[in-house]
Parts: structure tokens; sequence; C-alpha cells
């Protein structure tokens, strides 16, 4: 089987290592990963901002790289709900049903929830907005978490309430922004979890950055990170 | 909307203020949680729950869809049934027909049930200007009358105030409007109850008019319904001699068999009972019970703008149960005030500047202020899709680059220009991997993030450079 990564402007520059991630384990579950040069970011940010003009250039943009492509995965809930929800009405029909993010790839296509994976740590699952609600993506990552060798996986108490990133939300509305981050952080350090997992960069980099200045020595980390650690090549 | 409200900051500012505030937070987390809570379990008990939201939704959006003729329908009935309609454009002319009406009878005070429609349009203080006294009669607009203070939710006016706060405004207060309080007065919410109770049954017992608003207006009987769980409303509704109810025309629905529909949903929305306590019904006038005359005023007020708008006219379809706000991580830190308008929460920040339209920056800020999470949505018994109607007003605000926007349009332009151009966007993400090591951890402009977060580390290189190195 051979997919489209999509691995969104955030990753890109800012998490490769998730990118990285991604590519290995769907490598190592024997699937053909394949990186269209020509995608950049899926016009979230514009779109959600209010401005539509401008989401519209790069969901052409978007749908023109992955055309051809049966499968698009993307190690991001946030990214995948766009395309999937607002695509049809902004000229990009046709790619929201090929998309699947990273998860629901591994759950709904390839059938799997064990991936082979080793992580001996203590993990807490924060499940995102757009992925709990837009994509219900439901209870697969914590499926898919459970199953990882040595992993404790520990309930994140009020984990349905949203982080506070909220894309330009975090700098139109700092304030509140960092309060609901401070109560999330606050609660995901309560669990006395080693890891803060997440299947959104954005919402991690700002819970994680909410941790960092407060201090906290809980760590953000991606879910394809996790899934794509093994004994002989342990994540970061 | 409310004069009180003139004058407030935008959005970010007031709820930086309120997110300042730890009695306020403290208060405020405590009552949403609780009463987010009593609707999950409230909702869990029906079965049939996904099937009356989606009734709730489709009555409300065929009507809406005819409502003109809903609307004369209804007028048709409470004439036949002995009472008499107005109709107001806007908020001036509804407080107009309204005092005059009571200056008509002769009173110089009324008595009122706890009503949006009446404080969307500042009646109060307009009736007030007049020279007429308006006493609210619902315990949580009591104590905000009395504390001349601002309600900051739609079903709870003064959950922002706890209840040692809640003794201090009735002890020091009640004596300017009738009935003082007990010297002894505790803050145990039955005592506090009990003081209201006879500060305002001075008032029921006196009053000659009523003025309300209305949950339903039922256009086949010409019928209006209030729900509450005081009794207050009843007082209201039956005990004066003239009733004037001020009433949205978003509010009408076809027929009585519609309301089967709401008077469950709403109950277990709002305050998560199964039923209400009190449901007054009333068609036009009754011989020798209840108020000899009776007055409704039909409201525009700018929804026959928001109607006209295909996907802001879901927010018509707002029954005030206030569930959107209990469940808004955004109201629970930001309170009510910050909306600045009697509707604030999620429902607030689409219907308000739908109403009031976005030419003030207070106005145009409310699109924004939400994360997007869709906790609104997903509890709403009408099913009105908040997040969507967010984008789309965003769409509106951004689109025409007013106040605020001009330099962000600039900006966003530009870096979609740079995202068009993925051989340039990678130029750029090498130049900031090459220049991580003397990237300051604030850099200068970045205020908004680093004020309460550190930045993400810019990493060695970009991912796709990973790739080409190795895959490609």
């Amino acid at each position: 089987m051979r997919v489209a990564l999509f691995v969104t402007c955030v990753n890109d520059a800012l998490y490769p290592a998730t990118g990285i991630a991604t590519v290995r384990l769907l490598e190592r579950l024997g699937v053909e990963v394949d990186f269209p040069a020509a995608q950049t970011c899926c016009g979230q940010p514009q779109y959600n901002t209010g401005y539509h003009r401008e989401a519209r250039t790069l969901v052409r943009r978007t749908a023109r790289a992955f055309e051809g492509y049966e499968y698009v995965v993307t190690p991001s809930a946030s990214c995948a709900a766009m395309v999937r929800a607002h695509y049809a009405g902004l000229g990009g029909a046709g790619l929201g049903p090929r998309t699947y993010e990273l998860t629901e790839f591994l759950v709904d296509v390839l059938g799997v929830t064990d991936v082979g994976a080793y992580f001996p740590h203590r993990v807490t699952y924060h499940p995102s907005c757009h992925g709990l609600r837009l994509l219900g993506l439901g209870d697969r990552p914590r499926r898919l978490l459970a199953a990882v060798r040595g992993l404790e996986l520990v309930e994140l108490p009020g984990a349905e309430e949203c982080c506070g990133f909220g894309g330009t939300f975090a700098v139109k509305n700092p304030a509140v922004s960092v309060a609901m981050g401070r109560d999330k952080a606050r609660s995901a350090v309560g669990t006395g979890a080693e890891v803060l997992c997440g299947a959104d960069n954005s919402c991690l980099m700002h819970i994680g950055g909410v941790l960092r200045r407060e201090g906290a020595g809980l760590r953000p980390v991606h879910i394809a990170e996790i899934l794509a650690g093994t004994e002989e090549e342990p994540p970061r | 909307m409310r004069r009180t409200f003139l004058g407030m900051p935008a959005f970010p500012e007031a709820a930086a203020r309120a997110v300042a505030d730890p009695v306020l937070r403290a208060n405020l987390r405590h009552a949403t949680h609780t009463i987010r809570d009593k609707r999950a379990r409230a909702v869990a008990e029906l079965d049939d729950w996904a099937l009356l939201r989606e009734a709730g939704r489709r009555i409300k959006d065929r009507t809406l869809r005819h409502l003109d003729t809903h609307l004369l329908r209804l007028e048709e009935a409470v004439t036949a049934a002995g009472g008499t309609v107005h109709w107001a454009e806007d908020a001036a002319e509804a407080n107009r027909i309204v005092t005059g009406l009571v200056w008509a009878t002769g009173e110089r005070e009324v008595v009122k049930v706890k009503s949006m429609a009446t404080q969307e349009i500042g009646l109060n203080e307009a009736l007030e200007a007049e020279g007429i006294a308006a006493y609210e009669t619902d315990l949580a607009e009591l104590i905000v009358q009395l504390g001349e203070d601002r309600p900051s939710h739609i079903l709870v006016p003064a959950i922002h105030r706890n209840r040692g706060e809640i003794r201090d405004v009735f002890r020091d207060r009640m004596a300017d409007w009738g009935r003082p309080a007990p010297d002894d007065l505790t803050d145990a919410p039955a005592d506090l109850a009990e003081a209201a109770r006879l500060h305002l049954r001075e008032k029921f017992l006196r009053a000659k008019v009523g003025v309300s608003g209305a949950n339903f207006m039922v256009a086949e009987t010409g019928t209006l319904v209030v729900v509450e769980s005081e009794g207050n409303g009843r007082m209201c509704l039956t005990l004066p001699e003239t009733l004037i109810s001020v009433v949205g025309i978003e509010k009408v629905v076809p027929t009585w068999r519609d309301l089967e529909v709401f008077l469950q949903t709403l109950p277990r929305s709002s305050t998560a009972e199964r039923m209400n306590p009190y449901t007054s019904m009333w068609t036009g006038t009754t011989d020798a019970d209840g108020p000899g005359a009776f007055h409704l005023v039909l409201l525009d007020n700018g929804r026959t703008a928001a109607l006209a708008d295909e996907v802001g006219r879901q927010a018509l379809r707002c029954i005030r149960c206030s569930a959107c706000l209990n469940v808004c991580p955004v109201y629970e830190r930001a309170g009510g005030h910050a909306y600045g308008s009697v509707y604030p929460g999620p429902i607030g920040a689409i219907l308000t500047p739908q109403l009031r339209g976005t030419a003030s920056e207070a106005d145009a800020s409310l699109p924004y202020a939400s994360s997007l999470c869709g906790a609104c949505y997903e509890v709403c018994p009408v099913a009105i899709d908040i997040p969507e109607v967010l984008v789309h007003l965003r769409g509106r605000v951004a689109g025409r680059g007013g106040r605020g926007h001009r330099l962000e349009r600039a900006a966003v332009r530009a870096a979609t220009w740079l995202l068009d151009h993925p051989g340039a966007l990678a130029t750029g993400e090498r130049a900031a991997s090459a220049a991580r090591r003397v990237v300051p951890s604030r850099p200068p402009g970045s205020g908004a993030w680093t004020g309460g977060r550190e930045l993400p580390e810019v990493p060695q290189r970009p991912f796709r450079d990973w790739w080409r190195e190795n895959r490609a």
C-alpha cells in the first residue's frame, strides 16, 4: 500500500521529529510513504481567522499536491478536520474522504491497534478538540497507546476540555488562552505522568509552552513518536 | 442594546481583567461545572435526545423560512383572543410603545418577569427616564438590579456573585427599593431567598402593570408561554390588571404541538430539570381572571437582517437555554460581562454581532472570543453550529479589513504567499533553523505568545530537508 504523507506546516517547520516518526512507523507496518513536495499548509489558520480568500489559495494548492493518492495520512487531527469538514466548500472537493488522521488510518484502514511499539513511561493523553468533536477519533488513540509495551496510560481529568490553543485565538485572546492552558497543564501534571501525549502538535506546543514557563517536568510528545518507538530505536 | 454596556472595551481586554480576578474565577468555575454536570445527567436520561434535538432544529428552521406567515397568523389569533399586537422595528420603537402603554394606565411602576428581550432593548432604563420604576422579580435579576450590576449569564444573571456578596447587596440596598432585609441576614440560601420573597411580595400585591417576555408564542392559538423556576413569573402574569409582553419575532412556533419538543429540551438544557417548576400559558384575556388588558410587542431589532444571512440565521433558532455558556471554557474564564452584551457566551458571540453589527471594536472582537473547540455545538438543543457561524462572522470582520485588521490582513497575505511558494518557504525554514541559536527566547513582538508561555524551539532542520536527504 502506498500513501501520501501530509506532514503539515507546523510539523515541517517546528516538529520534524513527528514527521520522521510517522514515516518510520508507517514503513515498519509495510506501508510505502510518499512526500509530495508541493504541499505546505492546509489553510486552516487563514480560514478560521476569517481570511477565506487566502484560505482558498492554500486549499487549491493542497488539493493539487495530493491528487491521485488513494490515502493521504496526516499526524494532525486539526488539519485532517480542516480538510474533511471544510475543503468541499472551499474549492478542494474530493480530498476530504481520502484524508486520514494517523490514528484513524492505523485503526480503520490498516486494522491494527498493536503497532509493535515500546515506550516504558507513564503517559496521559489529551484528546484535542478537533480530533474529538470534528473527526470523532473516540478511543482510537488510547487503544493504540494501551497496546504499547511498557507504557502505563493514566486518565487525564477533564480530558475533553479545550487546552486553549485555538489557532490565532492563542494570540488574539492570550489571557484566556493561557488561563485555559494552565488549567490543562495542571491537570496533566496532577496525573503524575512523565509524558503528555496528543495527536496535535499545535495544542502540545501551547500546553508545552505553559509547562516550560511554569517549570514543570512533564514532557509533551506526539503520539506518532510514541508509536514509532521500539526497543532498538527508542524515541527521543 | 442595554445602555450600561456602552463603552465596554473589546473582548480580549475585558476578558484579561476577568481572568485576573480570583474570586470571579472561582465563582464561575464552581457554578458552570455544577450546571454542566447536572445537564449532562439530565440529558443522558432520554434515549431519544438526538431525535428531539433534530426535531427542534427542524421546527425552528421551518418556522423561520415562513416567519412572515406565522407572525401574521399569531397577530390574528392574539387579536381574536382580546389582546393587542404592536410591531417594533427597533429598541427605541419598542421602548416608546411600552412607555406609552404604561403611561396610559396612569401607573408609574411595573413588575417584571425575567426577560432577555426587555434587557436587550434597555427597557428598564427607558422606563426610568420617563419616571416609571421597573422592579425585577426574578431572584438573580433582583440581585443584579439592587447591586447596580449587569447580568453576566442568560439564565443565571448573578452567576458571578457568591452568596456572601449577595448577602451584602441585600443588606445594603434592599431598603432603598422597598422592604429592607432583616438585620440578622445570613448568607444561607434559604435566608437569602426568604428576604427576597418578603421584599418582592410587596411589589407583586401592589403592581397594576406586569411586563414580561416569552419563551414561545403559538401562532395557531395566539398563546404565549413563559417557563420559570421561582413562581415570580406566575405572580407577574396573573396579578396585575395590565400585562405587556415584549417578544422577539423568532420566538413564534406554528402549532401547540411544537411545544412538545421544546418543553422537553429547554428545561433539561438550562436548569437540568426534567420539567421546569412553573409553565405559564396565556391566550389574550379572560373575563374576571388575570389581566384585563394584554399587549404583545413584537420586536425585530436586527432579527430580520440576521434572517437574511444564510449561515448566520441559525442563531435565531436559539431558545436561550444557556447550555453553551455552561460548557464554554472561554466563558468559564472570561465571565459574561466581557462580552459587552446581554447575550454573553458562545451564543452571544454570534448573536450580538448580528443584531448590533460589527462597527464597534468591541462587537467586532466577539466572533474571535472562541477557541472553536465545539463544545457549544455539541450541547445545543437546537443544533446551532456556533463554530460555523463564528468563522463566518470572522470572514465578515476580517474580509472588510476594518479596525485592527488592516495590518493583520497584510501579514496574512504575506504568509499565504510564502505558503503558496514551497521553495521560498523552505528557504525561510532553513534560515530560521540556521539562526536558532541566536534567536532570543522572547523576540520583540512576540508578547502575546510569550507573556504566559515559552516559544517552541526551532529544530536543526525542517522535515522536508530530512526527507530529501533520507528518502527522496
